[in-house]
């Protein structure tokens, strides 16, 4: 588990590092993977400009991928799970392709499945998330919260946030974050309602 | 119609001579797509090629058709139609990630190049072909099965306003006998 790495003495709570990285939005839209990241987003503060995912696991990424193409002008930040990633892990060399200079992706990384029974997780053996993106391609790409990782962007939250909302994307960041039980912050579920209010959002600044 | 001698894929042209990958590339303008998604077929090689070379559709590759699916969800909230181009097999893939169109009301267009059908020589694509009808209707797409290569980008124009009247998906199925089965030279 989680608990047993050697690097948690670093590790990041995520309620308090999405909600200062979100308090750092601007007009960005956030696209937030299922679980976990959607409550963290949810808890920092409720906005027709997110789109939570509560199914569809794997789809995060491109989703925001989808946004960030038909909407050049703004930024995305798509905040999701090491394990949602990992289902969409071939998203990351369609985004290398595609090259979106407006899109991030924040992948939230406590190397389980907290939202599941804490079952340990591929990133808590061998797997390094970071790594395979600059594989696939993201040459933007940082892990923050871990020791001795190559190429961090430190946890100085005005820069992370100023590489995740103002770095010519694409941008990846793991956040190597604390396994924690934090309380739920549900946003709706309807999603015609979340699909509706985004999309209006969107068409209308 | 394809036959044996024929060294790989028949031209997509039926009898009357319609080149269907070339209409349906035409009728992306009218459907307002610019965004194409796909992971490539040789049954959707005139077409992938042509939304290749206009700098006005951008094609996107994937690894999995699924990507497509949300790719096309994402383009959609962003305010656009997208197509996703997959052979059949790629209907197997978006199973669960079609919950997400579903559950939102997002319309996306699917063109799916179908394998297992009549003449098919490799085993390993029937099953998933033979489902693909079935699998659709069970997640609420609307599939439209034209049976002539000159009917193929009607029913794509007819199934993308479906798609943006209902805010779901629909499917356009390219029949094995519009596209010709793909031999196997060193094979049967």
């Amino acid at each position: 588990m989680g608990d047993t790495s050697p690097n948690r003495h670093t590790r990041l709570d995520r309620r308090a590092l999405v909600a200062e990285i979100l308090d750092r939005r601007g007009d960005a839209a956030v696209v937030a993977g299922l679980g976990s990241p959607a409550w963290d987003c949810h808890a920092a503060g409720d906005s027709p400009l997110n789109f939570y995912f509560w199914g569809a696991m794997g789809g995060a990424a491109m989703l925001g991928l989808g946004v960030a193409l038909a909407q050049p002008a703004r930024r995305v930040l798509v905040v999701t799970g090491d394990a949602e990633m990992l289902m969409g892990v071939g998203s990351l060399a369609a985004i290398a392709a595609q090259a979106p200079s407006n899109l991030a992706v924040l992948v939230l990384d406590n190397e389980a499945f907290g939202e599941t029974g804490r079952q340990t997780g591929l990133t808590g053996g061998n797997t390094d998330i970071a790594a395979i993106a600059r594989g696939a391609g993201i040459d933007a790409t940082f892990t923050v919260g871990g020791e001795g990782e190559e190429g961090s962007a430190g946890t100085d939250i005005d820069a992370l946030a100023g590489t995740l909302f103002e770095k010519e994307g694409p941008v990846l960041c793991v956040a190597k974050i604390a396994l924690s039980a934090e309380s739920g912050s549900y946003p709706p579920r309807d999603g015609v309602l979340l699909q509706a209010r985004f999309r209006a959002a969107l068409a209308g600044d | 119609m394809n036959t044996a001698d024929d060294p790989d894929i028949s031209p997509q042209r039926d009898a009357d001579g319609a080149d269907w990958g070339e209409q349906v590339f035409r009728s992306l303008p009218g459907l307002g797509i610019r965004h194409v998604a796909t992971v490539p077929d040789a049954g959707l090689g005139r077409f992938l090629e042509l939304c290749d070379a206009d700098p006005a559709i951008r094609l996107i590759t994937l690894t999995t058709e699924e990507e497509g699916i949300a790719l096309a969800c994402g383009t959609w909230l962003g305010g656009e139609l997208a197509a996703v181009a997959m052979q059949s097999s790629g209907v197997g893939n978006v199973v669960n990630m079609l919950g997400l169109p579903n559950v939102c009301r997002i319309p996306c267009l699917l063109l799916v190049s179908m394998r297992g059908e009549a003449e098919e020589r490799n085993p390993w694509q029937v099953p998933v072909g033979r489902a693909v009808p079935d699998l659709l209707a069970a997640l609420g797409v609307d599939v439209f099965r034209p049976e002539s290569a000159s009917g193929v980008a009607p029913a794509f124009v007819e199934a993308g306003g479906r798609a943006r009247r209902t805010g779901r998906p629909a499917a356009v199925l390219v029949s094995q006998r519009i596209i010709g089965a793909k031999s196997f030279t060193d094979g049967d």
